[in-house]
């Protein structure tokens, strides 16, 4: 059975995975990225295969993305991130046509065609209220740590108007929400909605269609998943729990994987015209 | 004698300033505003008469400027906080044609006549980059008091470039240029060198006309001062009382009101 590794060096976390060529997850790993990039996607992949109990030395292939992906000189090929969540996503659920990845401190909205080629794709890497940092700074600024989150938001009912315009300025506006009574959940709720708002208008500037799969870490977080499959009236899919996180992850030990067969069909006749 | 008060309740500082018919800053007072923007604004008015011996009612009309203007609850009129950086720095240099203030949570460029009426103004409100956030951070990622900030950057040799816009992002960024060796110093004189670009880029919509004033709360920071002169290539004006400037511009908005005769009617029943 031939093994590939696909690392995912994110800005916040660094995410391995060993696969089978039949798409099986053999084993994962998830660790914070730090400032060492080389040193954590190296990590993180020894730490998968060791939960796979496979030996280094039988993987046949490694593929690496995410923004740290340069600093992974051992990988066998580079790939950026949506080439690897479209690959993800589409192996998952195959009429996947348009990918949203809410990440730490990215969100990134892409629409693929039936061949798995990323036709259009807009990102927001600039301003933290759009991306996971602004739920985590909101909670932070009312004394809730990032698992926290999930947990305490199911408990609103009616999501407060938080603005999102800004993830420094949203402090003072969760100050005087909370000097007026209002529930640290339904404040989060509030954030989530209005994150999700971006989500939409991202979304938008890509030409959605459907199917559409949602990933990344924030997608963890149920009231996300709910608020964006009523914002766009339609059903969504989402990798079951924290496999979320390891699309871009997937896909590049999926695409480890095509390249290998690419050279298998290849390599005859290269042999070939090695003869003549 | 007739007094004037102005009071500027920033997101950060709420500051309240009394003068006297010279025009002169008289009382002064500087608090946090905290979470009770009202209580804030008492506090800091009533903190300006008693520096001085004065009692609130001899104090014959009180303007409010600042985000938190409309909570100055015993103030006469509120007047935009815009208009009254203006009047203040013209006030104190009088050839002033043009206001930069940074604040805790905005950065306004501003364009003024010969007699401090506004001609143009541009703001950053919406995002904190360029704004005094953008130090608090800097300060709360390298463990360094606010007011050490300016001194330390100064030191530093080799700047560093801030890449990122983004206040949170640059938190990460900043951790990570100590990550990769960079001196403290360096990596401050980056952060306030980016915040003096932002500002510049701000002061260029309204257009760049001498001489500059250089007031707001951030303006007592001296690296932000020599980061801002050199982006500019001009000298700025930066008063002692750079933070009071629109405290200082409400209360004589307010002096204008008592001269002409339009004192609050509480105030002329006491009189009569």
């Amino acid at each position: 059975m031939r093994t590939t590794v696909g690392i995912d060096i994110g800005s916040t976390y660094t995410k391995a995975v060993v696969a089978a060529e039949n798409g099986e997850i053999l084993g994962r790993a998830l660790l914070p990225t730090g400032f060492q990039l080389a040193e954590a996607g190296e990590r993180a992949a020894r730490e998968a295969l060791a939960v796979a109990g496979i030996a280094a030395s039988d993987v046949a292939f490694t593929v690496a993305t995410g923004f740290g992906r340069h600093q992974a000189h051992w990988a066998d090929l580079k790939v950026t991130d949506l080439t690897a969540a479209a690959r993800g996503a589409s192996a998952l659920f195959p009429r996947t046509r348009t990918i949203l990845d809410v990440g730490g401190q990215t969100m990134k909205a892409s629409r693929i065609d039936d061949r798995v080629h990323v036709k259009s794709f807009r990102l927001n890497d600039k301003c933290a209220a759009g991306t996971g940092a602004f739920l985590e700074k909101t909670a932070r600024y009312m004394g809730y740590a990032t698992e926290e989150i999930g947990p305490l938001v199911v408990t609103s009912k009616t999501p407060t108007t938080i603005s999102g315009v800004c993830a420094v300025f949203a402090e003072s506006e969760v100050i005087n929400h909370l000097s007026q009574g209002v529930s640290p959940a339904d404040i989060m709720h509030g954030a989530i909605v209005s994150l999700v708002g971006r989500s939409i208008q991202l979304l938008k500037r890509v030409q959605m269609e459907p199917e559409f799969t949602l990933i990344g870490g924030i997608l963890r977080f149920e009231t996300m998943v709910r608020v964006i499959r009523e914002q766009l009236a339609t059903d969504v899919n989402v990798p079951a729990g924290d496999l979320v996180q390891f699309v871009p992850a997937f896909g590049a030990a999926m695409l480890g994987h095509r390249r290998l067969r690419v050279r298998d069909t290849a390599a005859p006749v290269s042999a070939a015209e090695g003869m003549r | 004698m007739i007094y004037g008060g102005g009071v500027d309740v920033g997101s950060t500082q709420t500051k309240a300033v009394i003068v006297d018919e010279s025009r002169e800053i008289v009382g002064r007072s500087l608090i946090a505003t905290g979470a009770n923007v009202t209580r804030a604004a008492e506090t800091a008015f009533r903190n300006a008469c008693e520096s001085i011996g004065l009692t609130r009612d001899a104090v014959g009309y009180v303007v409010g400027t600042g985000y938190g203007r409309y909570k100055v609850t015993f103030g006469n009129t509120q007047v935009t906080e815009i208009s009254c950086h203006g009047r203040g720095a013209v006030q104190m240099f009088p050839a002033t044609r043009t206001v930069v203030d940074m604040g805790g949570q905005d950065t306004k460029a501003i364009r003024v006549s010969p007699v401090g009426e506004i001609l143009d103004f541009c703001m950053n409100d919406k995002c904190a980059a360029g704004t005094g956030r953008f130090l608090g951070a800097a300060s709360a990622a390298l463990s360094i008091p606010l007011d050490q900030l300016g001194p330390t950057a100064l030191t530093g040799e080799r700047p560093v470039k801030i890449s990122t816009t983004c206040t949170v992002f640059a938190e990460s960024e900043i951790l990570s240029w100590l990550g990769k060796g960079s001196r403290i110093e360096d990596i401050l004189l980056g952060v306030h060198q980016s915040i003096a670009t932002r500002s510049v880029g701000l002061l260029r919509r309204v257009g760049i006309e001498e001489q500059v004033t250089f007031t707001g709360g951030v303006a007592r920071n001296v690296a932000m001062i020599a980061t801002l002169e050199a982006k500019l290539g001009l000298r700025v004006n930066v008063s002692e009382d750079a933070h009071f400037m629109g405290a200082l511009g409400a209360a004589l908005f307010a002096l204008d009101h008592i001269r002409a005769g339009r004192a609050p009617a509480k105030a002329k029943a006491g009189a009569a």
